[in-house]
């Protein structure tokens, strides 16, 4: 999927910025005052409140340079962020090393038995959930994954048909997808290789959103599971899985 | 206002160095050989920043030549008059954070650029950037974890999987850009 859009947008911006400087070279540069534009800023800090008339040379250096630009505004950015991903990763290691992700698993754990009243007590999903939580607070997302993976095969082991999520999966995956993050550490590092004076000033915020969204996917999960539309049977037409590029 | 604002921001602020005291206390608790530690953990974050490169170019490319022929500003044209038709007319400069909205639930790394790309444009503390940094902070690629969690499994009936979890990301997306509006508009 990504790769059609990916396509179809690069084919869609050259040909309608081919469009658009063709029409505006071809008819009188006075009488295309039609094509108003009314918004802030374009990119390159001109000031676009009078009607873009751009002709098809000025459009032609436009998009090579938007090109050219792209590539460099990436590798820079990159470059300002493996000082500050490697402070981050260093300190983690130090959390990893010293079980924080465990403590924290320990104080998580009576949410369990009340988010996942199906998972028997002591059962080895629940420990591989624990752990996958607790790493994704933690911002640990390289250890969150295989915790994840680890959890939906335990989960499904104590599902009755294979090929059909649980209650418990789907209250997983919502909370995986809603995660609260102490302390997103990488896009602190984008703000800071974008030149922030104030890198840091949105955590709570963020903790506050994110403490929302949670709360609403537990609730939209609990209330959904529910639904007749959405019980479990051999011959339900239950939405399948969509299909979507790897990250 | 104006204290819950400073409130907010002071414990921002201290949300890192507070981190960073819990993690080495816990790590001094547990005897962990703490510099040898560190950078064990550190080399890794050349690696990781360098890996997105390639991720980076190709999403900031796209932007900027969708950018760059105007197509972008004539659908912001578009959408501020919808928005002026519904009433929201104060509200349009959110618009621009519509790409970032859209492509946050499908792919991480594009999401990566659309708010990189902001931060190029409008800079990063702007009332945009904080906006993005909100929204961006506050979901998750809920299509790629979906697939590669279920997939791992062969579930293939997701049931209510993904309208739940849409409708949590329409929450974030949403609650994040009134609170930009209510901390930073």
């Amino acid at each position: 999927m990504l790769n059609k859009i990916w396509f179809w947008l690069l084919l869609v911006g050259i040909l309608y910025g081919f469009g658009k400087a063709a029409y505006n070279s071809w008819s009188q540069p006075e009488a295309t005052g039609t094509v108003g534009i009314v918004a802030k800023d374009s990119p390159e800090g001109v000031v676009a409140t009078k009607p873009d008339r751009r002709d098809l040379q000025e459009m032609g250096r436009d998009i090579n340079g938007a090109a050219l630009d792209a590539a460099e505004l990436a590798v820079s950015i990159c470059i300002s962020l493996i000082g500050i991903m490697a402070l981050w990763l260093g300190l983690l290691n130090i959390a990893k090393d010293a079980g924080l992700v465990d403590a924290l698993a320990r104080l998580l754990s009576p949410l369990m038995r009340w988010l996942f009243p199906e998972i028997p007590e002591g059962h080895p999903a629940q420990g591989a959930m624990l752990m996958n939580i607790s790493a994704n607070v933690l911002g640990l997302d390289n250890a969150a994954t295989p915790m994840g993976l680890k959890a939906m095969q335990e989960l499904q082991t104590l599902n009755p048909h294979k090929d059909t999520a649980t209650n418990a999966m789907a209250m997983f995956l919502a909370i995986n997808t809603s995660n609260v993050t102490l302390v997103p550490f990488t896009i602190i590092g984008y703000r800071v290789a974008a030149g922030s004076t104030d890198p840091a000033g949105q955590l709570v915020p963020i903790i506050l959103v994110t403490s929302v969204t949670t709360m609403v996917a537990i609730i939209a999960v609990r209330t959904l599971s529910r639904l007749p539309r959405y019980a479990v049977a051999e011959d339900s037409t239950a939405s399948t899985s969509e299909s979507s590029e790897v990250d | 206002m104006d204290s819950f604002q400073l409130m907010m921001d002071t414990v921002s602020q201290w949300t890192i160095p507070g981190t960073i005291l819990l993690i080495i206390l816990w790590g001094a608790y547990k005897r962990v050989p703490m510099y040898e530690s560190f950078v064990t953990g550190a080399k890794e974050g050349f690696t990781v920043a360098v890996t997105i490169i390639p991720y980076l170019v190709a999403i900031l490319f796209i932007i900027k030549i969708f950018t760059a022929s105007g197509a972008l500003e004539d659908i912001k044209v578009i959408g501020n008059w919808i928005f002026a038709q519904i009433g929201l007319g104060d509200y349009t400069e959110s618009i621009e954070l519509l790409p970032l909205a859209m492509t946050r639930p499908l792919t991480g790394g594009g999401a990566r650029g659309v708010l990189l790309e902001i931060f190029d444009t409008q800079g990063p503390d702007s009332f945009l950037g904080k906006t993005a940094t909100l929204m961006m902070g506050s979901t998750e690629t809920t299509f790629y974890i979906m697939t590669v969690y279920y997939g791992s499994i062969q579930v293939k009936k997701i049931r209510h999987t993904l309208p739940a979890c849409l409708i949590a990301d329409a929450t974030g997306i949403l609650a994040a850009v009134i609170l930009g509006y209510i901390l930073y508009g």
